[in-house]
């Protein structure tokens, strides 16, 4: 399966985490001595041809790519010290803890001063992708019924059609997923509507993911109908290759994910870190590599909020999903809400 | 710069001084508006941080006798508006960390029992400016303690404060500016009555010693009331010594004539030719010696009344006939003979008869008294604005280059080492001239070998 899952959370930073998995390593040798280290979320086929970019531009430099899930992440760079030279997370909320628990490097430059101000955060954290959060659905299943709109339309459709839903949608587990948590906590900051959904798609015997990818190809398979809270960037890529999908923006807002990057203080090759940083930052003028990825790049000068879109917003603000009780809380509340058998 | 006990210029000691007092107000101006604003600035985290600590403090709530909390999304937000500051929070149960950073100090001070607390501490690395909210809770019938801290780096504050220094630095030198431009304008004015002062007592003339009357200031009172006291003192000294020459002049005389009229009486006495040569030499230095003592005397009375004329109309052609006819005896004595020629129109001028009498009859009798016997003196009234008095004879004339000199007291001609005089007559015709607002003119004269003095006066 060509996306893997990115974020696999049993249990954030738990005491009891052994050493951090990690679920694949690339090598990607070079002349030069220096090599960058990188730990990423995100799956290595995605991420290769940007690597094969960089080192185009900068031939000098050895790369070693390891993907872990999220939580993993945090693992090794909170807890054990692992030397790394760059952190890519879709958990942007784990990043931020990481910069604002004075884990992570402040580095400047060019490239990163022409970044949007919400698109980075003390000169520590800096996003590159922006990607956000989508409904799929299955077109066939839509033939008769309206897509839905925004939220409220989709609570309506649920009720009323519970025949056609019944064991036939999926979502994220945000027990296990971080980019599921983010995209869940995000909707319930930003409408009332949210724990209605919860509701209405717990009475309907939901099927829980850890990952998008499964989401979409069950979808595509016909098993669901519909999946909420999709990551658009991944479905989109998969609109090409599998026909019979739909993907739905709600017009009364999109949670957008943004995709970040810093230099932990353990590292090594915090040049090489930098120049990276520099490349991934200047993606948007690079087309071909966000078609080959399917990585939707920041675009330099938009606006931080275009009505319904809402990137979401780097900054303390992230960190409060993350209190323990408050996590233990909401986890309480969603898992009631969805396990109504 | 001059040190600062020497005199040097008062207008660069009050701008040097001003300009220092300029300088101390805009350091302190500076200075405050630092503190006032960083004051500010500070206050500003500070509530902000008790607004979020509050806020997480009201979301305290008992569950089925187990106190939770459920941190806001706005209580940490909040503190991320404004600056990329790093926060921190605990909360804090009966002692008990509840949720949050277990190693977060909680702020140690003394305030009210409920206010929020404030402290700035170290803490990983940074430095925090933290604040604890303390609150009563009953849960189960328990008495409980709940304690929240929220602490957020200075990175915002250090911003703001550069700005505030930049800002504070523009103004206080602008400041500084323009009160040394302000002080400059201010001693330029302050010390403008000293120069008017200065001004006006350079331009009176050489013979002005009038008390000085300008307005003055209060400060500049006692010197021009010191310079008016001085002016007195030597206007008294110069008539004291005006009045010791008259004075003078008077005693000479009168012995003078007794001693003539002896002389003379000795002179018919006497048989020996040399004896009466050597006596007639006698009576003429005589003679010159009563001459200078009355021409001292006139120049007395000319330099007296120059300074109050006391001035009436006066036909100048009058003035000319009544001088001639003092002085034909004289010119008859020589065979000299006088001619006066005056213009058909009667003139006037405006003058003192006494100081004019006196000039007149110095210059005629100058003219005899230098011409050879058995000559002619020719006397010209010329009429138009001004009228000229002139006087030809057809004496030795003046060298070129005495004329410049020859009105100066007591200065006479290089050609007259035989003739004995006193220096004093054209110094006289000069101060009358002057004292008329008219001149005095002396050239060759055209006709024969002598010399031509003019009066040149204002007519009208």
């Amino acid at each position: 399966m060509r996306f893997a899952c990115l974020a696999l959370v049993l249990s954030l930073w738990s005491a009891d985490a052994a050493a951090f998995e990690i679920e694949e390593s690339r090598q990607y040798p070079a002349e030069g001595a220096a090599t960058l280290r990188i730990l990423s979320t995100a799956d290595a086929d995605v991420f290769d041809p940007i690597i094969r970019a960089f080192q185009t531009r900068h031939p000098q430099v050895s790369i070693t790519y390891d993907v872990a899930s999220s939580a993993q992440v945090m693992t090794a760079l909170f807890e054990e010290g692992a030397v790394y030279d760059l952190a890519i997370s879709s958990a942007m909320d784990l990043q931020t803890k990481l910069a604002n628990d004075g884990l992570a490097r402040t580095y400047t430059s060019d490239a990163t001063a022409r970044l949007p101000a919400w698109a980075k955060w003390r000169n520590q954290v800096f996003a590159f992708t922006q990607e956000p959060a989508v409904l799929v659905l299955n077109a066939s299943a839509f033939d008769t019924l309206d897509v839905p709109k925004n939220r409220e339309g989709l609570i309506a459709l649920l009720r009323d059609h519970p025949e056609v839903f019944d064991g036939r949608i999926g979502t994220y587990d945000v027990r296990v997923s971080g980019l599921g948590y983010l995209f869940a906590t995000q909707d319930s900051r930003n409408t009332e509507s949210f724990w209605r959904l919860i509701e209405v798609m717990g009475r309907l015997a939901p099927r829980l993911y850890c990952c998008s990818g499964e989401m979409i190809t069950d979808v595509a398979a016909g098993r669901l109908v519909l999946a909420y809270n999709v990551l658009g960037s991944y479905a989109r890529s998969r609109l090409a290759d599998t026909p019979g999908l739909l993907v739905v923006e709600m017009d009364d807002f999109v949670s957008v994910m943004l995709r970040t990057a810093l230099i932990p203080k353990t590292a090594e090759a915090a040049a090489e870190a930098g120049l990276m940083i520099d490349f991934l930052a200047g993606m948007d003028t690079r087309p071909d590599l966000a078609a080959r990825t399917g990585l939707p790049p920041v675009i330099s000068g938009a606006p931080e909020d275009e009505g319904v879109i809402r990137p979401i917003r780097l900054g303390p603000g992230l960190l409060v999903f993350l209190d323990t009780m408050r996590r233990q809380t909401f986890l309480r509340s969603w898992t009631s809400s969805i396990e109504q058998d | 710069m001059r040190a600062a006990g020497s005199p040097g210029s008062i207008r660069r000691r009050l701008l040097v001084q001003l300009a220092l007092v300029a300088a101390l107000l805009s350091l302190a101006f500076f200075l405050s508006l630092r503190v006032v604003a960083e004051r500010a600035t500070e206050a500003t985290q500070d509530n902000i941080l008790a607004a979020s600590a509050t806020a997480i403090a009201d979301a305290v709530y008992s569950d089925a006798g187990d106190v939770r909390v459920e941190i806001p999304y706005s209580a940490l937000s909040m503190l991320g508006t404004v600056s990329e500051d790093r926060v921190f929070y605990r909360v804090i149960l009966d002692g008990q960390t509840l949720t949050g950073y277990d190693d977060l100090p909680v702020p140690q001070g003394r305030g009210a029992r409920r206010a929020p607390l404030f402290e700035t501490y170290g803490y990983r690395d940074d430095t925090f400016r933290a604040v604890v909210v303390t609150r009563a809770l009953t849960a189960a019938n328990q008495a409980r303690t709940i304690q929240v801290v929220v602490a957020q780096t200075r990175l915002g504050l250090a911003a703001i404060s550069s700005r505030i220094t930049t800002t504070a630095t523009a103004i206080g030198v602008a400041f500084f500016l323009a009160a040394t431009a302000l002080s400059a304008l201010a001693a330029q004015n302050a010390l403008s009555p000293l120069s008017r002062l200065a001004e006006a007592v350079a331009r009176r003339g050489p013979k002005d010693l009038r008390p000085v009357t300008a307005e003055t200031p209060t400060e500049l009172a006692p010197l021009v009331g010191g310079l008016n006291s001085f002016i007195a003192r030597l206007g008294a000294a110069l008539t004291r010594s005006e009045d010791l020459i008259v004075e003078a002049a008077h005693r000479v005389r009168t012995p003078l004539a007794t001693v003539r009229t002896q002389a003379e009486v000795v002179h018919l006495q006497m048989e020996k030719p040399e004896n009466r040569a050597a006596l007639r030499q006698m009576i003429r230095a005589v003679d010159e010696s009563s001459r200078s003592a009355g021409q001292l005397l006139d120049h007395a009375m000319v330099t007296l009344r120059s300074d109050q004329l006391e001035t009436e109309e006066i036909d100048p052609a009058d003035l000319l006939r009544d001088a001639i006819s003092r002085l034909s005896p004289t010119a008859d004595l020589k065979d000299i003979a006088i001619t006066l020629q005056v213009p058909g129109d009667s003139l006037r001028i405006q003058g003192d008869p006494i100081l004019l009498q006196n000039a007149v009859r110095n210059i005629l009798d100058n003219a005899i008294k230098y011409s050879p016997a058995d000559t002619e003196i020719t006397v010209r009234l010329i009429g138009g604005r001004p009228c000229r008095l002139q006087f030809c004879d057809q004496g030795r004339g003046f060298e070129a280059q005495d004329i410049e000199r020859l009105p100066d007291r007591f200065s006479r001609g290089s050609n007259v080492d035989d003739v004995v005089g006193s220096g004093l007559g054209l110094t006289i015709v000069q101060d009358v001239a002057r004292a008329h607002g008219g001149t005095l003119e002396i050239a060759a004269n055209p006709q024969g070998g002598g010399a031509c003095v003019s009066l040149v006066l204002p007519s009208y």
